[in-house]
């Protein structure tokens, strides 16, 4: 690896969106050495999931 | 979502919003508009006194507008991060200059008007664009009548209705001057979706089936015998893992699924019934009351993705969401961009799941040589030796503003508190949990040399991780912690009974402290790891797993049991959106029989393995030899393959055909007048329960290749319900347009196939005309179930557990769809599911990302609650390594005693089954001994 390389790649990724999806991004790429920035536009992350009661087919608690 | 916001590599930028990325690929800088909270995130303690006092009322978006909230506010209890936010659109300080009732309230000082709208830059290597979807809005189409009678509400909302957490505490009832528990509830169907009458969307929602089912259901569950759901939809696409055993389940219990769009809603006046009117498919006119009418929105773009690809120069497709390919299925048009999630297509959660890692490891695989050089690492002072001192606890009680103090008496719990054994501090903080009080509380633990910590205060589930990083920060073992929740157990439910709440607060203290007294330092267990990986499977799932490890540095043995490469995809022609899959194919195999770090071993079978997370060891068969692998993770991508069937005359007429035999049969056929479709063969029956997923997508992909090259041939597709979800649709809605006839036959009137002459006699029941119709058949395709490869060895091997169909089965259906129980091993592609080629690609992808956050490090961490096993009063029964589901627990024979249990710490989850069956007390749970937890019980006695 050059010396330049190092420098000009960065080792954070940004994550838009902080529902499901985005926090499973965040959580695998934050685990496997990577700095990330998670952006959502609502005042707390959490997204559509946090408003379901109940999940099929198990009928888990969705929270 | 609290290891989100725990995380110290995630930085969450709440109330942001993107507005450029400029740059190349690996380096871009993003410019992003920070609106202004109001309210400081550092000093806000989110205990809700400003709530109290906030005049004005706002609709509540969480609850889907049924119930207002007030204009500061925090999106639902467990938002992360728990701080108030203020909504200035409605805010009276805002809006008119008046109130300031919250920075009255406010006991920390936290609320801020004066804040300002920020501008950030950050510097970033890739982008994950996640944002999601909107719920269809039904309120402009007055066919379902949304907006003029109260009880026509959107399944968003009635999820809300079924929460505990909702607005009626999760009790079912109508909507208007006197609530009553609905007795018929109707679910209609394709509300948004599938509809180029009144929409624009003629795509499916891919979701809306399943959570009609749930929630009829569920709400079954709340009401009871005698309540009657019903379910009014076009096909019921139950096309996921275990999704038709749940819809069978549904039928079973009462929901009744009636076959027709409702054309008209009306209300009656007086009983405020609703009157549905429809057609039943055999076409009588029909009118029925309910009381309440759900409406199954479909999902649409968000109006933010269109700014978000013009802010970043991405495509978008033909129905607004974000584009993508078949074959890089997290890929924008930008490179170095990636999406996950419904914000590029309709999807259930499990798939969502499963695109997110994919992003994931696409965004690792781009940045891989940069990888772990911006991450931090949280640094303390080394722990102090506490074995041979005698317990010195000290006591931290809370008065958390009005919530503890303004209920019980906190002075004499503090008094009392100091009266306790072995206790040489006790003090009394306003919020124990503010940043300056954990400063002070580590000096006082260094100073009082304190070496047991009692915090009596709120609940352990979002404050035990702070606290135990205070005592780490005064050189305590995070373990020498306890938790007395005064709170949530005890003011918060005894508000009323000021007395006795106090007189409660000093049992739980007390308790507490006599637990503290016995508590003992756990170091942390770490366990080293082999950076290999050993992917089974030497299809498209399990070349693209080992590629994506590969390319990231991890060497990776592809154990293919066949002598070639390529699996299943070699008889796929193209993918539902016409990409050509053997290109693709080809391409694929070549990459890994020529990767440095990768290696094939075909005609290779795994024999058996022992090990754990981080540690494998694997022995193979390989050409008929013995080898053993040592690896640090393993992939299962043993995909699946077409049953077999003898109905139909299959096997005993050349006419009839399976699969891609079809293709060659056409070749060959003579100006063929008549071919027929028979879909669900072998699949959704009782046999086989589940449906095949890929299949009513395959027939119509041949259907019209037919027609476009034979038009004037009959083509006939006989059905159950067409799955042809998401974007699927529109090959389904292309196949009628060009002349396709699709006829539903039932599993109680199958059609029945016999030889004539020249031709095959096809008779079945045709449901829309109501009579028996008879084709002659040129050519028949069958189309049979998709069903797993053996794995019964693999299971046994890495102790994986398989579904009810010998599917492997997955950590969580939802959340985890791509791990196994058995940390370390991962699963992806038709071993998951019957799936087709871009999800299978999307899950090997998402697959290697769960890998690589273990192949990544060079030793992992492991909760170190684990059992541990006292080899002097173990006998070596047994019943302990029978009850562990996670094969943490093993026996060994120990020289001059025999067989004896131990842990395998890096397996074990702390269940304590193994604790709770041991007949000998030998075995005992790490920071939950038998001694500690009676201890705590007696104080209470």
């Amino acid at each position: 690896m050059s010396r330049k390389k190092e420098q000009k790649t960065i080792g954070a990724v940004m994550v838009v969106g902080g529902g499901i999806v985005g926090m499973q991004s965040a959580l695998d790429l934050a685990d496997s050495g990577f700095y990330v920035y998670l952006v959502e536009k609502s005042s707390s992350i959490g997204g559509a999931m946090a408003s379901l009661d109940k999940t099929f087919p198990t009928n888990d608690c969705a929270m | 979502m609290v290891e989100v916001g725990r995380h110290p590599n995630i930085e969450l930028i709440t109330l942001g919003e993107v507005l450029k990325v400029e740059g190349e690929p690996g380096n871009f800088t993003a410019t992003i508009k920070k609106k202004p909270r109001y309210v400081d995130e550092t000093k806000c303690i989110a205990c809700g006194e400003c709530v109290k006092k906030c005049p004005k009322k706002v609709p509540d978006p969480y609850n889907a507008g049924l119930v207002k909230r007030k204009a500061i506010y925090v999106q639902y209890e467990q938002a992360v991060p728990l701080k108030y936010a203020i909504d200035p659109e409605h805010c009276l300080k805002f809006t008119k200059d008046k109130c300031g009732n919250c920075e009255k309230e406010c006991p920390t000082g936290a609320i801020d008007y004066g804040q300002k709208e920020e501008t950030i830059k950050i510097n970033i290597g890739a982008v994950i664009l996640s944002s999601g979807f909107t719920p269809f809005n039904p309120s402009k189409y007055d066919n379902y009548q949304y907006s003029n009678f109260k009880n026509v509400v959107t399944a968003m909302e009635f999820e809300r209705i079924l929460s505990a957490s909702g607005p009626t505490q999760g009790e079912v009832l109508t909507i208007g001057k006197e609530p009553r528990e609905p007795k018929k509830i109707a679910w209609l169907q394709c509300v948004g979706s599938r509809d180029i009458n009144r929409t624009q969307n003629e795509y499916c929602s891919s979701v809306c089936c399943m959570y009609a089912v749930k929630e009829s259901l569920i709400a079954k569950e709340h009401l009871g015998k005698d309540f009657e759901p019903s379910i009014f939809f076009m096909d019921m696409r139950a096309h996921g893992k275990d999704f038709e055993r749940y819809y069978e389940r549904a039928k079973a219990e009462g929901v009744k699924f009636i076959r027709s769009r409702v054309h008209t809603i009306t209300e009656d006046p007086q009983t405020k019934a609703l009157r549905l009117g429809y057609v039943t498919e055999d076409g009588k006119m029909q009118n029925e009351d309910f009381d309440m009418v759900v409406l199954s929105i479909g999902m649409t773009a968000d109006a933010s993705t269109h700014e978000i690809a013009d802010n970043l120069g991405i495509k978008l497709n033909r129905y607004n969401f974000v584009k993508t390919s078949d074959l890089l299925p997290v890929s924008t048009s930008r490179d170095g961009i990636y999406t996950a999630g419904v914000i590029q297509g309709c999807k259930d959660i499990p798939q969502s799941v499963v695109e997110a890692s994919a992003a994931a490891c696409y965004a690792g695989i781009k940045l891989s040589d940069v990888r772990g050089s911006l991450v931090k690492e949280k640094k303390f002072p080394s722990e102090a030796d506490i074995k041979d001192q005698s317990p010195r606890i000290g006591i931290f009680v809370c008065n958390c503003g009005a919530n503890i103090g303004g209920i019980a008496d906190v002075k004499s719990i503090v008094e009392y508190a100091k009266t306790l054994p072995n206790v040489q501090y006790v003090t009394e903080n306003l919020f124990t949990c503010s940043q300056d009080t954990q400063t002070n509380m580590s000096e006082i633990i260094k100073e009082n040399k304190l070496n047991r910590i009692v915090v009596a205060a709120c609940t352990p589930r979002t404050h035990e991780p702070l606290f135990q990083e205070t005592l780490r920060n005064a050189g305590l073992n995070p373990y020498l912690f306890e938790m007395a929740n005064i709170r949530n157990q005890c003011t918060w439910v005894h508000s009323k009974e000021k007395e006795k709440a106090t007189a409660k607060a000093k049992e739980l203290v007390k308790m507490s402290a006599a637990r503290a007294s016995l508590l003992e330092a756990i170091p942390d267990i770490s366990v080293g790891v082999t950076n290999k990986a050993m992917v089974a499977g030497g299809g498209v799932s399990g070349i693209t797993a080992a590629l994506s490890l590969a390319s990231q540095g991890f060497f990776t043995t592809i154990v293919e049991k066949s002598d070639k490469l390529g699996g299943a995809a070699k008889h796929i022609a193209k993918t539902s959106n016409q990409e050509d899959v053997q290109t693709f194919l080809l391409d694929l195999i070549e990459k890994a029989n020529n990767h440095p770090n990768i290696e094939v071993l075909l005609n290779a079978e795994v024999a058996d393995a022992s090990g754990f997370v981080g540690n494998f060891e694997t022995n193979l068969i390989h050409n008929g030899e013995e080898k053993t692998l040592s690896h640090g993770i393993g992939i299962i991508a043993t995909g699946g393959e077409a049953s077999n069937t003898d109905e139909y005359l299959y096997g005993k007429n050349d006419r009839v055909t399976k699969w891609n035999e079809f293709e060659e049969a056409f070749e060959k056929a003579d100006n063929p007048q008549n071919i027929v479709f028979i879909q669900c063969v072998g699949s959704r029956d009782k046999k086989r329960p589940y449906c095949s997923r890929v299949c009513c997508t395959s027939s119509i992909m041949k259907a019209l290749k037919v027609k476009k090259k034979s038009p004037d041939t009959n083509v006939y597709i006989l059905y159950r319900d067409i799955r042809t979800y998401g974007e699927k649709e529109r090959l389904y809605k292309e196949a009628r347009k060009i002349g396709v006839i699709f006829i539903r036959y039932t599993l109680e009137n199958k059609p029945v196939v016999t030889s004539g002459k020249d031709y095959l006699e096809v008779k079945v029941f045709d449901p829309v005309l109501q009579v028996n119709l008879l084709i002659e058949a040129d050519l028949i395709n069958l189309v049979t179930a998709i069903k797993p490869s053996d794995n019964k060895k693999l299971a046994a091997a890495y102790k994986l557990s398989v579904n009810e169909d010998n599917f492997f089965m997955e950590a969580h259906a939802k959340l985890r769809p791509v791990d196994f129980t058995t940390d370390g091993v991962f699963v992806c592609g038709s071993a998951h599911y019957p799936k087709p080629i871009e999800e299978s690609i999307a899950q090997a992808m998402a697959a290697a990302s769960r890998a690589t956050t273990i192949l990544s490090k060079s030793s992992i961490k492991i909760s170190p609650l684990v059992s541990s096993v006292d080899k002097e009063k173990c006998i070596g029964c047994g019943l302990c390594v029978e009850v562990c589901s996670f094969a943490a627990i093993i026996l060994e024979d120990i020289e001059g005693k025999g067989l004896r249990a131990k842990n395998i710490g890096a397996s074990c989850k702390g269940c304590g089954l193994c604790a709770a069956s041991c007949p000998q007390k030998a075995i005992d749970m790490l920071h939950f001994k038998e001694k500690q937890i009676v201890a705590s019980i007696q104080a209470a006695a």
